[in-house]
């Protein structure tokens, strides 16, 4: 079983790197672009002691605690069996 | 009266604020590495500059993950007095201990270089000694240095005189040009509730010999170790 966590600042927060990839893609001749927002992803391998509605539990705890930080970042948790 | 200086993996900044402590301040102080958890003897501690644990994952992300810390919170909890530089503002804030957060510079530039900052208020631990209103001349370097809050917590801060330093012109304006990394309101410092805990990320501790280019950091520390000597 594999836990996937993405963490994302939150609307509002300027993301200055995020900027500065739409630019360069923009540079690049990417064209179409209207905002770039980077964030985190994050691969848990679980090993399986614990059922999907617990893993859920304990990943989403670990990212509100420790993967995002809740003053500037959402996250969000997909349980993969 | 004792300083503690915190030593995290990766800190940097740690025997430049123990100098200042016991050569400009004249006073005992101690490094104390992060898997300590017996503060009893301090009553100020120091958390440096410098990039714990690689500022993996976001900085100050990790250390307050530290065994220290949780002695660190009860320390300021009991009134005694927690001093965040740069990274040791970043582990502040992550640790709760100071509400907001430091997100990338707004130009994605690490910057090292003089600032100037204003202080805002003379009612704090750390700035007693100085008058509202004067102008420090002292080094910043980082790159996770933009201070930001929502809407209440700055008007909170607001509220109880609680921003401590923002950044200025030499002549002491407060402009957008004179921020050097995007911070709300220019804000380059701020103290808690209680006022005894307080984060910044310019680095007094570089600034407190004139061979350095600048002795504005030291009526910082020596406003906090007067309020240190009458508090103990």
């Amino acid at each position: 079983m594999k836990a996937k966590v993405y963490v994302n600042l939150k609307s509002g927060v300027l993301d200055p790197q995020g900027k500065a990839i739409q630019h360069s893609v923009e540079l690049l001749g990417f064209s179409g672009i209207s905002d770039v927002r980077q964030g985190k992803y994050f691969e848990i391998a679980l090993d399986g002691s614990l059922d999907q509605q617990r893993a859920l539990e304990s990943v989403e705890k670990m990212a509100r605690e420790v993967l995002s930080n809740p003053i500037i970042e959402d996250y969000r948790v997909e349980i993969e069996a | 009266m004792k300083f503690g200086v915190i030593v995290f993996p990766g800190s940097n900044c740690d025997h430049d604020a123990y100098h200042v402590i016991s050569k400009h301040v004249g006073l005992p102080v101690d490094f104390v590495w992060h898997r300590e958890t017996d503060l009893s003897t301090y009553d100020a501690v120091i958390l440096p500059g410098g990039f714990s644990y690689g500022d993996y994952l976001r900085a100050g992300a990790l250390a307050r993950f530290s065994p220290v810390m949780n002695s660190v919170k009860k320390f300021a909890e009991s009134g005694r007095f927690v001093l965040g530089i740069c990274n040791g503002f970043q582990i502040l804030c992550e640790a709760g201990l100071l509400p907001g957060a430091l997100i990338r510079n707004r130009d994605l530039h690490f910057i090292c270089e003089h600032i100037h900052v204003r202080v805002e208020t003379s009612d704090s631990p750390y700035t007693n000694e100085l008058t509202t209103g004067t102008v420090l001349r002292i080094p910043i370097a980082h790159a996770e240095g933009n201070y930001i809050c929502d809407d209440n917590t700055l008007a909170e801060l607001q509220r109880e005189d609680r921003i401590v330093f923002r950044y200025c012109e030499p002549d002491g304006a407060v402009t957008d040009t004179a921020n050097p990394n995007g911070s709300r309101v220019n804000i380059a410092g701020i103290c808690s509730r209680e006022r005894n805990v307080l984060g910044l990320m310019p680095h007094p501790e570089r600034a407190c010999e004139d061979l350095l280019g600048s002795s504005d950091g030291r009526d910082i520390f020596s406003s906090l170790a007067a309020t240190v000597a009458a508090a103990v």
